[in-house]
Formats: C-alpha cells, structure tokens, sequence
C-alpha cells in the first residue's frame, strides 16, 4: 500500500446518557475494522461480566475509571479511523446540559458535527442544545442522525415528522450543510453498510457522507493572516543573518514576492522566502506551519501578525464577543482576565454583561449581573493593547479567543468575536 | 485533491509542528522526552523541522531504565550528536543505589513503574517546566482523554477530572510556581500516520523495528528478548525467532511481533492487515484494566 494521499475530516459527537453516541462511535470503528482483537476481547469479556446480553460497542469510547463505573462519557474523547477515503478525528463529547463546555470544545476544531436524535422520542431539548452549539461554533456541516429505527419498525413516517420538526427548529440557526440518515446504531443500518429494513430510504450511508462530504473551502483562504509565533535566529556562522518569522497561517494564500503588511508596526515588506526545514514552499495557506523571511529588517515578534496591504483585519481594543463560561466561579462585569488570541496574549476588562441565551428555546434573557459555568451570553470586553482579529463567522482561528483568570491560570471561558 | 487542501500527514505535521514552536516560546525550561521508541524519535524530527535552520532550542531527556535494548542507546547517541542537541539522562539504577525506590523482584519484576520517581527527580533537577513527550491518544484509553497542554501540579500528578478545557489551537500554558507541563504534540497520529510519516520523511530508526533474527522467551503468549534482565521459568526455553518491535520500551516488558517485515513498506503494509494493538504486547498495560490511568496520576509518560 502507498502512502495515502487522503483528507482529515475531524467530527463530534454530542448525545446524552441513552441516546447510544457511544455505540455509533463503536459502530463506525467496529465497521471500519478499526477495533483491534484484542480491544474487542476486553470488551467482549466486560460486556460478559456486566452481563449483557451483545457487546457494548460503547465501551470503546468510554476510558476513565469513572465513566466505566457510571457508564457516561465526562470529558472529550479522541477517536481516530480511517477507509481508504479519508482519515478521521472523533470528538465525542457528553451531552447533557452540565457538560455543555464540553460540547464547545469538541467542537470549536470540528469540520461536521452529528447530532443523534432518539426516534421514539424525537426532539428534545438536549437536540436544541447540540443543534444551537454547531451552529455557533460555526462547524460548517451537520449530519442529524435519526438513532434507534429499529425500535420503530423502520417507520418512514416517524422519521419523515422529526426532519420536519428539526427544519422548523433549524430555520433560526445558521447551519449551511444538514443531512438527514435514519439509522440503527446498535444492529448497524445505514451507519457502514445500508440498510435492508428501510427501502424508502433513498440517500447514502453515515459512513458515505463522511467519506465524501465536501471539506476543503471550510478554511479561509481569502483573507491572508499570518500571526508570528516566534522568531528564529539560528546564531551560526552559516546563517548569521537569517530571520525568519514562524508561524501557522490562519487564513489566505501567501507567496513568495507578495507585498505585505505587518501588524502593528504597519511597515510593508515583500516575502522573500517562505520554508520549512529549508525546502522551499511556492504557495502557503491555511492551516500551514511555515517559517517566512522578508526583503526588509524589520522589527516583527510573537504576537505580530503579517497581512496583505489592501486587506486587513480588524484592530482595537474593543470586542463584543459571544462566550460560552467553563468556570464553576461565574462570570461578573468589571473581572479582570487575561485573554489568548492568534499567538496574542494580554490582559483585559470584562466591561459589560449584555445577555445571555437559553440554550434549548434560543431566547435571550436581558439584565444579567452574572454567567454561570456552562452558560453563553454576550459580553463586551476591553483589552489592554490592541488586538488584530476577524468576526469568527469570517475566520475561526482569528476570531477566537480564550479567558484565563488571572490568579488560577485556568481556561474560564471560550469566545467567539462578533 | 484540489487547490488549497494539505493531506492528512501534512495536515498533523502542520499541527505538531504549532504545538512544539508554542512550548518553545510559552516556557523556559522545556525538554522533550526521549524513548528511543519511533514516537519520540518522530517527535525530535519534527522538532528540527520547527526551528531550522536554528537547532533545536531545548534539551531532550532520556530516563534510562538500565534495562534498554544496546541498539536504543547507540541510535540515541548518534542522533544527539548528528543533531547538536544537549542531552540530559535520568538514571533508574541512581534512583535505586540513592535508596529514592525500590526494585522489584519477583520473575515478572519491571523497571516501568520506577521509572516515575527519576522521570520526577531529573524534571525537578533541571528546573524543566515543560515537558513533551511522543505520546498518542490513540495508543490507549486513557491517553484518549488527554489534552496537548496536559497540566501537572506541583506533585506531577494527572488529575483527570479536571483538566483544562482546549479549544482551536489556544493552547493555555500559564502555570503556578512548582507546576508544569507535559506536552503531546502529536496526540493526534495513529500509529499508521506515524508510518506512513516515517516513509514519506525517510526518517532513520533503530533496526530493532526491523525484522531481524533474535533468541527469545515465549511468556503469557508474549515474545521477549532473551537478556540478563530476565529470568526463565519452569518449562520456559529460549527459542531463535524471526521478530520485530512495534514499541520500543525496556527488555524485560516490550513484545516483539514475529515478522519478515524488513523494510518501511513492508511494515506498512503488516500494521494494514494486524489484528492486535501496538500496545498489546506490552506487559506494562496488563497489569489492571486501568493500569495507564493509575500510572499517569502518578506522573508517568
């Protein structure tokens, strides 16, 4: 077998204790022959021991000693697979409202998001929340998988009223790609292989849509944003003058001989190489790890991001920023924090609470005075020197940033810039 | 593909290669941990490709159990030398003549769990706030919940309950005074990536990862290298086998595969079609069914 040439398409899961996310993620790798004999002997033996009547494909997925115990996955976990398509990075997450944070994570570096609906019960609260989740972290396709078939006889009908229910509920969320897959995770139908109890059902497998769903124009690759994350200077005879400004490029397309900008100083350069380990790259785009060099000294360093001239993004010191609060200490106005952006960090106000959102009914709740762990609502935020970003439905790398409280050091908070 | 797409393997040497330039700039005494397995050795080469033409700006650590195979520590030389890099070795067999633990005996004794305390005492010793390590969540399961910024408090302990939460690629590297870090910047290869990595970039190993003639002790249904650090049991005879390794540890502990795969494609090819986890010979893991999770509170890899 050659080197495969092949795309990564990283996805999360979000369902809550029964909805069975943890036995399609089995179903999927179990499918793909991704389960090795001897993870499967262990959990052949465990099933046995718990007495279960077939094997728990979901204790694949669960890995902590307290999650076996209580059988629910806590914290985010990692699943990898591959088909000869494609290779793929699983963010399954719990999906119950106390673990929101959670959900935010999987999905702030997630491509496609599946939400698991229950088909006996249909939408529930908990589909608001995962649905109202992708789309604010903006992932850019969604796969709502109609779970449990095979408890409703394979019902066209059942299936047919909850896409309708879940497109009236959708309308007022910015999702671009949402797909709709009846299936049985448990006997296996239309997860790998297609099913044989639903014929009227005409679209493609889970597993086809993830091997084939259109993920390369995800990315920015208009706006060119480069943010430096160190300089280096290799202090050797044989390259006493090189400068080079490292860094992952967050957005457009970079070439050699390209006039650029430099943020904040505002001088203009002209790209003279752009390398890794000495090979030379023609053309760098998001998400490349690169070195640049430059025609001219200039005084760049970490934090300093490099654009083109007639493209900039925006800079200031004032965000309004939608912000999901992982802290069990809430969220008041007038906290001092320090803020992570692009390879940025400084320290900052939080000036105002606007609202918050219901999570599951998408209303907004006015006068605030606090946000509470697992809570989202708008704030605004005042940062102590200027901060080079893009509105996050423009660019998700730019437009995030993290709140870290300034005494514990711990990620308090996770923020999407309007 | 079309235009603007990077694949899979670019796409996580892209991601590693972040990772490792914010360890580099994030903290001020960072080291990489090195095995000699193929994990840490892939790690270092990224980490060449990170900062050239500059050398690699950190130390790396190797804690020698005293019980490595001689081909790890040869290929660890040349590569330290080839490379310009400082080299630090803790020494489990120091731990032990110090008194700081104990060996264990018994036919089935290891050097693993030791390995903890002189991992501890040489990250104290050097003051070393960050360290990485070529660990993969898909080597284990408790690896699967690990972050890339994994924090440590000021006993070196995992808490796994409360881990910070990691978001894009904002990777959160402020500490308390006596805390560090253990960093993982390629938590997200399988072991086919590293593989298929390994061939694409020609990266050198040890030939202990190619199959090679070796006289060896079938225990537990376990291929072990015949060596003075083990001892035979009743009924137990050393056999001449045809073997390779898929992880490298200690003698004593790691599990060889019997296999004729002596080139990168032929090994590629052998894990595309293997049935048993790369761990799966590795006695260490066998212990109890959370036997990673334990090791890792404490402060292991």
């Amino acid at each position: 077998m050659e080197y495969q040439d092949v795309e990564l398409l990283r996805f999360t899961t979000a369902g809550s204790v029964d909805d069975g996310k943890s036995t399609l993620i089995g179903r999927l790798l179990y499918d793909s022959k991704s389960i090795f004999q001897d993870q499967l002997d262990a959990i052949k033996e465990s099933s046995k021991n718990k007495g279960f009547d077939y094997v728990d494909l979901s204790l694949f997925t669960d890995g902590l000693k307290s999650e076996r115990e209580q059988g629910i996955t806590i914290d985010v976990a990692y699943r990898y697979f591959a088909t000869p398509k494609r290779k793929f990075i699983v963010a399954d997450t719990p999906g119950h409202i106390q673990y929101t944070r959670n959900m935010v994570t999987g999905a702030s570096t997630a491509n496609l998001a599946i939400i698991l609906i229950d088909a006996r019960k249909g939408m529930l609260e908990q589909t608001h929340r995962h649905s109202f989740i992708a789309s604010l972290l903006r992932i850019p396709h969604a796969i709502v998988c109609i779970n449990k078939m095979d408890l409703v006889d394979y019902s066209e009908d059942v299936f047919n009223k909850i896409v309708s229910d879940f497109k009236a509920f959708s309308s007022k969320l910015d999702i671009q790609d949402i797909q709709f897959i009846p299936i049985s995770a448990l006997v296996g139908d239309n997860v790998v292989n297609r099913s044989e109890n639903m014929d009227w059902y005409k679209g493609s497998t889970l597993m086809y849509h993830l091997e084939t769903v259109h993920i390369s124009s995800d990315l920015n690759h208009v706006d060119c944003r480069f943010p430096i994350q160190l300089v280096i200077r290799p202090h050797t005879l044989e390259n006493q003058d090189f400068r080079g400004f490292a860094g992952r490029i967050d957005g457009g397309v970079f070439k050699p001989g390209d006039t650029i900008k430099t943020l904040p100083s505002g001088f203009s350069s002209t790209i003279k190489t752009i390398e890794l380990n000495g090979e030379q790259i023609a053309e760098a785009y998001a998400p490349m790890s690169v070195t640049m060099t430059l025609e001219d000294e200039i005084d760049i360093s970490r934090g300093d991001m490099i654009v083109r001239e007639n493209n900039v993004p925006e800079v200031g010191h004032d965000l309004e920023v939608l912000v999901t609060w992982m802290n069990t200490n809430p969220l008041r106005a007038r906290t001092k924090v320090v803020l992570k952006h692009t390879t940025n960090e400084c320290m900052a106000m939080i000036k105002e609470l606007k609202y918050k959102v219901d999570i599951n009914t998408l209303h907004r709740i006015d006068n605030i005075d606090k946000l509470e762990m697992n809570d989202i609502g708008r704030i605004s935020i005042r940062t102590s020197k200027p901060l080079f970003y893009d509105a996050y439905r423009r660019n998700r790398q730019t437009g995030s940033l993290i709140i870290i409280d300034e005494q514990t050091n711990e990620t308090i908070g996770a923020g999407m810039i309007i | 593909m079309g235009n603007y797409v990077i694949n899979h393997l670019r796409e996580l040497e892209s991601e590693a290669i972040f990772v490792i330039r914010e360890i580099a700039t994030q903290f001020e005494k960072p080291v990489l941990l090195f095995s000699g397995g193929k994990d840490s050795i892939l790690l270092t080469h990224l980490a060449k490709k990170a900062f050239y033409p500059a050398k690699i700006p950190f130390p790396l650590i190797h804690v020698d159990t005293g019980h490595n195979f001689p081909e790890t520590i040869v290929f660890r030389n040349s590569l330290v030398e080839e490379l310009g890099v400082q080299l630090i070795v803790g020494s489990v067999q120091e731990s032990i003549d110090k008194g700081r633990v104990k060996e264990e005996t018994g036919l089935d004794a290891s050097r693993n769990a030791l390995q903890i305390v002189s991992l501890l005492d040489t990250l104290e010793e050097h003051k070393v706030d960050a360290a990485m390590g070529g660990a993969r969540r898909d080597e284990e399961k408790a690896r699967a919940k690990e972050r890339f910024f994994s924090h440590r408090d000021e006993f070196g302990q995992w808490d796994p309950k409360n881990q910070r939460p990691e978001l894009w690629n904002l990777f959160n590297g402020r500490k308390n005074y006596g805390e560090h870090f253990r960093v993982f910047p390629i938590s997200n290869w399988t072991e086919m990536d590293v593989w298929e990595y390994i061939k694409l970039e020609n990266i050198d190993l040890p030939s202990l990862y190619f199959s090679h003639q070796r006289d060896c002790v079938v225990r537990d249904g376990v291929i072990l290298a015949n060596s003075e650090f083990i001892k035979l049991k009743p009924g137990e005879e050393v056999v001449n086998m045809t073997i390779r390794y898929r992880t490298c540890g200690d003698m004593p502990i790691t599990g060889a595969v019997e296999s004729e795969a002596d080139d990168l494609t032929k090994i590629i090819d052998e894990i595309a079609t293997t049935r048993i986890t790369e761990r799966g010979g590795r006695a260490d893991d066998k212990r109890a069914e959370t036997a990673m999770e334990d090791r890792k509170k404490q402060g292991y890899f």
